[in-house]
């Protein structure tokens, strides 16, 4: 069941932040909003919480457990949000931020002091902050506050996990420590969870499956595997890490892209028209001699070798900058240096015209 | 190597500057109170007293209380509703609410207390509608509320505007959606959050409306035991020669803003934590 959003458009003024936007997110399951700024992830996962309301429209609906909650109020959602800033209480201390929830309860279903007071400790524990609890907000780091506010968030026993940006306000060590941290903890309480995120290592790390948005509207679906390695569009594969981009065109039912030959899709591409090959770093290959593969010609302008892998930076002959990523051991097999002359080869590419891929 | 700092001033000019600022205070701020204390006791404690416990003084500080513990909530009010409306919505006009709501601060207050007149005056606008259902605002305590509502309109909102925009409303969005209600909401997490700045703006109203002269002045009438307040009061008895009572009266006025000069301070040492909180929590920091 999890969460499913149907046909949703949203826009605030001229701008339009949702177009069409449908999705499923599998019960359980831990999935990534990913896209640049402005692609309106943020306002889908608003909009799943009750903080935004969708434009008006018969066909859109959001669905939480199957249950139609399109015109149910926020509060009543039983959804947990994170907020990127966290937004935890400033005059509440870390225990009363997370009972929160449970104290602001109608009557009927309030649990006694007693419960509140176990059930708190429970996500204390699960936080690894019990000896903080009678801490402010201000008095702790950023990773802690980050933790306060999914304990407060998981304490209403949520049908869902909403987290915008959870790691986007951090720095990069405490970043990673959270991430996996995170993907433990959704191993053990699996509530379905949807995370926003603009930074690809991080939703390919931790997340299930990914959603890639551009502008209001949703590029692809996948596991991390399949939106790497397929990815559906020039978008997806551009954003999801470097790309080298050659320009080039349909010619007798062959893509040209200066001396690199390939066969174009069959049928669908058109005499003349303009075609684009993205090639990953690491789908490149440098050799000292062509034999007989197709590729092109291209000068090497600087090796960065610091780091887990070489990166060779070089100049096509057709003038594009080019960048290949190889291991240290391929990389000692054959050694250049800056303004050799080499030969570039693809292991594999994607060929995209205008709405159309292989 | 000598461990003098780079922007560290000769001593002459550090002394300089300080007796500068030190004399000026004294000459134009010290020395005047110190004058209207010694004046007012200068026919000593019995005068002094009897000057306070004169009838008309105590309805004076009676209609000056009344008039400011109404002005007072309602510009509490107002000011909590505007900066709400400031900080939390977008609307059409927001600027022209902004800038109309420092009008008081930059007109004269004899020019809102003429302008009361040409409203609710005999000959105003309004004037004959009113006094034909028997109701008179000029030269009443409405008219002089009303002219004290004006001119200490801004100083709650003004307070709040800056703080609340500065702490946006995820804290808010957050409770909603852990399922308080409004109310709730308002009491547990908006009101926490601004509450010493609430309180100094509540301060800095109030000492304004108890010292108010030049609009009440126009649209009261300075109708003894009826329409005067403090400062009038005060006006009134220098007028008739009576120094040392004018003075003493004074006294009182300058004693109560002592007060609210005290109490303004320490609400400004309980707030400071609360704005460092906010700079310790990195809020919007796109």
């Amino acid at each position: 069941m999890g969460i499913e959003v149907r046909r949703i458009y949203k826009s605030f003024g001229q701008f339009s932040a949702l177009r069409d936007v449908s999705l499923e997110v599998k019960d359980g399951e831990l999935m990534a909003l990913l896209g640049p700024s402005g692609s309106g992830k943020t306002t889908l996962l608003r909009i799943i919480a009750g903080l935004e309301t969708p434009d008006p429209s018969e066909h859109s609906a959001v669905l939480i457990d199957g249950q139609d909650v399109t015109r149910v109020e926020a509060g009543v959602r039983r959804v947990g949000f994170v907020f990127q800033h966290y937004a935890l209480f400033r005059n509440m201390t870390v225990f009363e931020n997370i009972a929160f929830g449970l104290r602001v309860r109608p009557r009927k279903t309030r649990p006694s002091r007693a419960e509140i007071q176990r059930r708190v400790g429970e996500l204390l524990h699960l936080i690894h902050l019990e000896s903080l609890a009678d801490r402010y907000p201000w008095q702790l780091s950023g990773g802690q506050r980050q933790r306060v506010a999914l304990a407060r968030a998981l304490a209403i026993e949520p049908r869902v996990l909403l987290l915008d940006e959870p790691f986007g306000a951090l720095d990069a060590k405490v970043r990673q420590g959270l991430r996996r941290w995170l993907r433990k903890m959704h191993d053990e309480v699996h509530v379905t969870s949807l995370f926003v995120t603009h930074d690809q290592e991080e939703a390919l790390e931790v997340a299930d499956r990914i959603v890639v948005m551009n502008e209001g509207r949703i590029e692809q679906v996948g596991t991390p595997d399949e939106v790497f390695h397929h990815p559906a569009s020039e978008f997806v594969m551009d954003f999801l890490g470097n790309v080298n981009l050659f320009r080039g065109r349909i010619e007798n039912g062959k893509a040209i892209f200066g001396s690199l030959v390939l066969d174009a899709p069959g049928g669908s591409a058109s005499e003349g028209q303009a075609a684009r090959l993205l090639v990953r770093p690491h789908e490149l290959e440098i050799h000292a001699h062509s034999e007989g593969r197709p590729g092109l010609r291209a000068r090497v302008l600087r090796v960065h070798s610091a780091g887990p892998l070489v990166r060779v930076e070089l100049e096509a002959e057709t003038g594009e900058a080019l960048s290949v990523e190889m291991t240290h051991e391929r990389f000692r097999q054959t050694p250049v240096a800056r303004n050799d002359h080499v030969y570039v080869s693809l292991r594999d590419a994607r060929l995209f015209l205008d709405d159309y891929s292989i | 190597m000598s461990a003098r700092r780079v922007c560290q001033d000769p001593p002459l000019l550090r002394w300089g500057l300080t007796l500068l600022a030190v004399g000026y205070l004294a000459l134009f701020i010290v020395l005047p109170l110190v004058t209207l204390f010694a004046n007012a006791l200068s026919k000593g404690w019995r005068a002094y007293w009897a000057a306070i416990l004169h009838p008309d003084t105590l309805d004076a500080v009676r209609l000056t209380l009344l008039a400011a513990g109404i002005a007072v909530p309602l510009n509490a009010l107002f000011g909590l509703a505007a900066a709400w409306a400031v900080a939390r919505f977008e609307f059409r006009g927001k600027n022209l609410l902004v800038t109309l709501m420092d009008l008081p601060l930059a007109v004269s207050p004899v020019v809102a207390g003429l302008i009361f007149i040409l409203v609710f005056g005999a000959h105003g606008w309004l004037g004959p509608w009113l006094a034909d259902r028997g109701w008179q605002i000029i030269f009443a305590l409405p008219g002089i509320v009303i002219a004290t509502l004006f001119v200490t309109l801004p100083y709650v909102a003004r307070e709040l505007i800056p703080l609340m925009q500065a702490q946006g409303s995820e804290e808010e969005e957050a409770a909603l959606v852990l399922g308080a209600g409004g109310w709730r909401i308002f009491f547990r997490i908006t009101l926490p959050n601004i509450q010493w700045s609430l309180l100094y703006g509540v301060v800095l109203c109030t000492a304004r409306a108890l010292g108010e002269f030049g609009a009440v002045s126009v649209v009261s009438g300075h109708i003894r035991g009826e329409t005067n307040t403090l400062p009038l009061h005060v006006e009134i008895l220098y007028n008739e020669y009576r120094f040392a009572a004018a003075f003493a009266v004074a006294s009182l006025l300058s004693a109560l803003a002592l007060v609210t000069l005290v109490v303004k301070r320490l609400l400004e040492w309980k707030r400071e934590p609360q704005y460092k909180a906010l700079a310790a929590q990195p809020f919007g920091e796109a």
